[in-house]
């Protein structure tokens, strides 16, 4: 579970997140949707440790992601983490990307981070990709390389930062369908999404964040047939 | 009976494997210069990176010591005055240095660029893997930023190699020393200055090619 009581983060003056108190219970797809600067992407960032908080605390089963204690680099072993820009290794194969941090993170043998990398690369749909560099492959393969990448790390959860907003529309749907695909196998997500189709076919729960707070968080149906807040019901008028 | 003293003799097969005796003195000192300070310049480079307060007043004014004055100022400095503070040193020993710390000082800005070169958000990715800061730099953050600088970085290498010729003011019998030697006692100038150029050429031009060949490799 993924708890996140009172949290503020300052960037200098910038007061981005104003007090955000959330829980994602395991196996639940939480959609979190709302304008550009609202916070969502560094309510991410906040969780797996790669941004600090001012206050506030964040559980990762029961692991506190902020105190000095926490081995940050164990913790993120169980946050498999999706970004906007697919970041892949350029200088590696797309089975050598996959393979990497199983090999020197986990610390499995050459050919068990094989095989697992065989698997992953498999179950995203480009189990005839294995020996390709990753500038070969197109935008929404790239992305789906990045989500075989963060699964050999064997997550708990996942957490994808708009990760099709970088992609070419057509490429859009091949993505949302493998994330689609973790959804049903029950892994526990936070997507922060545009999509608000996704949004509301595949989350259990929708949050709706507005300039740094929780505006409203419920169903899709809730949230986006019956809205109560005057500022979800406007930013849905605008997005649809 | 008239004597002769022979002073001028022509240029022989002798000369030719005496030049190329220079010619591995050249390689040796601009190899070990080039491997040494291209080390040194990549930690240079990372507390540049890393550090930009201590890099900035500590790291930068000594780089641009080393890389503003001109090395043959350089080399002439530290060889006359090194043994003032006890540093005896002899020309190979000082050219060494003063070679290292010149391609140290070109190499540590290059080094700086290759690591901004991978960007922010990449390194993100690698750490959100859960890979420490070592395990991003050595398996992430290097590879990509050596492939980004590797054409600057052979620019700089084969600048060195070429720039080795200053440390014949030394006295160390590199090519441009053995040139002079045998211009001396040959009077053939044309003829030897050929005879190095070519040596520097089949130096160089192996080191161009492979880098070329590693560039297209990499670039696939």
């Amino acid at each position: 579970m993924i708890k996140v009581n009172g949290l503020h983060k300052y960037f200098d003056d910038l007061h981005v997140l104003r007090g955000i108190d959330l829980e994602v219970q395991k196996g639940e797809v939480l959609s979190v949707i709302g304008a550009s600067g609202s916070g969502k992407s560094t309510l991410l960032y906040c969780i797996n440790g790669i941004e600090q908080i001012q206050e506030g605390s964040v559980y990762v089963d029961d692991v506190d992601v902020h105190s000095k204690a926490t081995d940050l680099n164990k913790l993120r072993q169980r946050l498999g983490m999706v970004f906007q820009q697919w970041n892949s290794f350029p200088h590696l194969t797309a089975l050598e990307n996959v393979a990497l941090a199983p090999q020197i993170v986990r610390g499995l043998t050459k050919a068990e981070a094989k095989d697992i990398a065989i698997k992953q690369l498999e179950h995203v749909g480009l189990g005839d990709k294995f020996d390709v560099y990753p500038n070969a492959l197109s935008g929404g393969q790239q992305q789906r390389l990045a989500i075989a990448r963060a699964l050999a790390m064997d997550p708990q959860y996942m957490l994808f930062d708009e990760a099709t907003s970088a992609l070419d529309p057509e490429l859009v749907g091949e993505v949302l369908d493998t994330m689609r695909v973790l959804a049903e196998e029950g892994m526990t997500m936070i997507c922060v999404t545009h999509e608000m189709g996704f949004a509301r076919d595949v989350s259990d729960r929708v949050a709706y964040f507005h300039e740094g707070v929780v505006e409203e968080i419920g169903s899709p149906d809730q949230i986006f047939v019956d809205p109560e807040s005057e500022h979800t019901k406007k930013f849905l008028a605008k997005v649809r | 009976m008239e004597q002769t003293v022979t002073v001028f003799s022509g240029f022989s097969a002798q000369d030719l494997l005496f030049l190329g005796e220079a010619a591995l003195r050249t390689l040796w000192i601009s190899l070990l210069s080039i491997a040494i300070g291209s080390l040194l310049g990549g930690i240079f480079g990372w507390i540049l990176y890393e550090t930009k307060y201590w890099g900035g007043i500590l790291v930068n004014p000594l780089l641009d010591m080393f890389r503003s004055v001109p090395l043959i100022v350089q080399l002439v400095l530290f060889y006359n005055f090194a043994p003032i503070v006890g540093l005896n040193l002899d020309a190979f020993e000082s050219g060494l240095v003063v070679l290292t710390m010149y391609t140290a000082a070109l190499v540590a800005n290059v080094a700086r660029g290759g690591i901004e070169s991978v960007g922010r958000s990449m390194r993100i990715a690698s750490r959100s893997l859960g890979m420490s800061y070592w395990q991003d730099m050595r398996y992430v953050v290097f590879p990509i930023g050596t492939r980004a600088i590797f054409p600057s970085w052979v620019g700089v290498a084969l600048g060195v190699m070429k720039d080795s010729a200053l440390v014949s003011v030394l006295g160390y019998v590199e090519l441009v020393k053995a040139s002079q030697v045998l211009i001396t006692r040959t009077q053939e100038p044309l003829l030897i200055i050929l005879v190095v150029g070519a040596f520097y050429f089949v130096l160089s031009y192996p080191v161009s090619r492979y880098s070329a060949k590693l560039e297209r490799r990499w670039s696939q």
